[in-house]
């Protein structure tokens, strides 16, 4: 019986082939939400570099500025730039028409999108610009190719002259010691203020905020967890006692 | 206290119903763990009931604010996010339960004979389950949500003549829009559940009056005792439920770790496009049903060929509708002299074997997108599904059977 439920397995198994979608190779991050001093950072560059355009609508500033712990006042003064109260929605005054004009379709609200496209495409896509002067605005991107949008963060990365290398993993020469690929940029055509590796923690302060921000009952809830599994768990050893006692009888 | 329940009595028979259906209620006493599904069904049932009333206080169905009201339920509603974590996995969880419950009867044939009722309750459970989830998805008016309830409702389009009207009638537009949402919601949050309820008590009135089947198969009513109790029976309370509470223990461990640690399921749960507002000008790439419906989703997808100057499409429904509509047979199918599948011969467990790999194959094949191999995959899949049902009056006839004991085994 076994046997032949086996080889029934077996003979389906060319059909399990993973979906081989014509997928972008990503560099993979892992998000920290208690990670507070990286969230704030997070924070403060999508407050200053995204915001123009990208809306968090189902967000409110009150949140953010608990459970990041930052003062309602600080907050106010130097993260909010609409003058809206911190009880609001974190939305921007872009008209949605008017930018599906300038950009071709108006920028998405970030909210959820690191559960849409997950973390570490968010932060491969951030890394991912490069120069191409066949685009409209002068930039294309490697993960998402003929992105509507421009390179916000140029002055802060510098402008990508070939495509970066996304995907590849960072390995050192065993001979002469050098790292290849620390930097997924060999060339640049604009220098930026940050090095390659401050740019790189910058973007995955900024992933990590918006992965924050897409969910941001997560610490919470498997601290939670833990607790209710544990409660279930002895739960389950009172029932089984139980259960046990009056089954005695029973043969 | 007793003479308030002695002042009830005498106006509604309390007792006597407590008697018939719990107390006094002789259930064999060789249930195994398969006997479990059925009681965690009715748990999850509850568990949906009153987490779904209460994000019906926060939720908004329109196509303007469903979005947003869930968003709204998950930030700024306290508890918002478990409730609707609890309602999101409770859905996925009732799949599960009630499948591996179905699995149980055909193991044992629970359909067979005097049972043929329960069984076909169950199955219309099953049926008004399957709209219950596909109306409750597209609640969240996200961008799976939508493309899924249209792809559906255009299947209805695939019937010769009055498909076109049909599916206009069911969505009460040219597209999916804020009227399909609206109806979708009044169904399930109102007419569905009172059918489903109402076939839930129908489903156990009807176990009831025939008697628990067992993993033995044999009918413990034929021997009975000097006071007329089964010999072989035990009470239904205190016995199985202190014995059911083992298996809500062990299910809630599993659920709870899904609920507060995986609510997405790696997008099998909560699909990663339903993170995105719906649009109606914008097609995902790649439209999947939510995983329990993808058996009969890849059914659909492996017919390809036009027949008798039919689309393809339409006899795909065809199919998918026969996939299900065959199980309300099943009773009639079986030709054994016995029921449990531990003394049923060989054929059978061949049978069965296969039927539930096909199912499950089917399944991961309805969740990935169809290439040629697929394809071919899932028609070999889909006639072994059907072959199951029709040849079973043939080789449950035909196979020697081992001869069953006169008391349960254990």
């Amino acid at each position: 019986m076994r046997k032949l439920i086996f080889g029934l397995f077996i003979a389906a198994l060319p059909a399990l082939g993973l979906a081989a979608g014509a997928s972008v190779p990503l560099d993979h991050i892992e998000t920290d939400h208690t990670n507070k001093e990286s969230l704030q950072r997070g924070a403060a560059l999508f407050t200053n570099y995204c915001m123009g355009c990208h809306s968090m609508e189902y967000a409110r500033y009150k949140r953010v500025s608990d459970d990041l712990e930052i003062p309602a006042e600080l907050f106010e003064e130097n993260l909010i730039f609409t003058g809206a109260k911190i009880g609001e929605l974190m939305k921007n005054s872009m008209n949605k028409d008017m930018a599906a004009d300038w950009f071709g379709a108006p920028p998405p609200d970030l909210t959820l999108e690191t559960r849409l496209r997950g973390e570490s495409w968010v932060y491969s896509y951030l890394r991912g610009f490069y120069q191409d002067d066949s685009r409209p605005l002068g930039v294309n991107n490697v993960v998402y190719a003929n992105v509507g949008m421009p390179h916000v963060m140029v002055d802060l990365q510098g402008l990508c002259a070939v495509e970066p290398s996304i995907g590849v993993d960072a390995s050192v020469e065993p001979l002469s010691g050098n790292i290849n690929n620390g930097d997924v940029c060999p060339e640049y055509a604009i220098e930026g203020s940050m090095s390659a590796a401050e740019f790189d923690q910058a973007m995955y302060d900024l992933t990590n905020f918006m992965s924050y921000m897409a969910d941001p009952i997560r610490v919470e809830r498997e601290r939670l967890g833990m607790f209710v599994l544990i409660f279930v768990a002895i739960f389950f050893i009172f029932a089984y006692l139980l259960n046990r006692e009056y089954w005695k009888d029973v043969h | 206290m007793q003479k308030l329940l002695h002042w009830v009595d005498e106006r509604l028979p309390v007792i006597d119903a407590w008697n018939k259906h719990v107390g006094k209620y002789y259930a064999p006493k060789n249930f195994n763990m398969w006997y479990f599904f059925g009681s965690l069904a009715m748990l999850v049932l509850v568990n949906q009931l009153i987490t779904g009333i209460w994000l019906t206080m926060s939720y908004n169905p329109s196509a303007e604010g469903a979005f947003a009201s869930v968003e709204y339920i998950m930030r700024d509603v306290e508890w918002g996010w478990l409730l609707r974590y609890l309602h999101s996995t409770g859905a996925s969880a009732f799949f599960v339960v009630v499948y591996l419950h179905m699995f149980r009867g055909l193991m044992y044939g629970s359909y067979q004979k005097p049972r043929e009722l329960i069984w076909i309750f169950g199955m219309l459970i099953y049926l008004v389950l399957m709209a219950e989830a596909f109306m409750g998805y597209l609640l969240p008016w996200g961008q799976m949500s939508y493309w899924g309830a249209q792809v559906i409702v255009n299947l209805f389009g695939a019937i010769p003549v009055i498909g076109e009207d049909l599916s206009l009638w069911i969505r009460g537009d040219y597209l999916v829009s804020g009227i399909t949402l609206n109806r979708f919601f009044a169904l399930h949050v109102v007419a569905l559940p009172i059918v489903l309820l109402g076939l839930v008590v129908l489903h156990i009135l009807a176990l009831h009056e025939v008697g628990s089947n067992n993993p033995d198969g044999i009918d413990i009513k034929k021997n009975k005792d000097e006071n007329g109790i089964p010999k072989d029976g035990i009470p239904f309370h205190p016995y199985y439920t202190v014995h059911d509470l083992l298996g809500v223990g062990v299910f809630f461990f599993i659920f709870f770790i899904v609920v507060f640690f995986f609510p997405e399921m790696g997008g099998l749960f909560l699909e990663k496009p339903n993170f995105e507002p719906a649009n109606p000008l914008k097609t995902p790439e790649h439209i999947a049903p939510v995983w329990y419906f993808t058996p009969f989703y890849a059914m659909l997808r492996a017919v390809t060929v036009d027949l008798f100057g039919l689309s393809a499409k339409f006899w795909g429904v065809v199919v998918m509708g026969a996939a299900i509509a065959i199980l309300f047979v099943l009773p009639w199918l079986d030709r054994s002299p016995v029921r449990s599948m531990r003394y049923k011969g060989v054929l059978s467990k061949i049978a069965l074997a296969i039927f539930v790999v096909s199912f499950v194959v089917l399944g991961y094949l309805g969740l990935v997108p169809a290439t040629e191999g697929r394809t071919m995959v899932a028609q070999i899949l889909t006639v072994l599904y059907f072959l199951y049902f029709i040849l079973m009056p043939f080789y449950t006839r035909m196979e020697k059977t081992k001869p069953v004991p006169e008391r349960v085994t254990g």
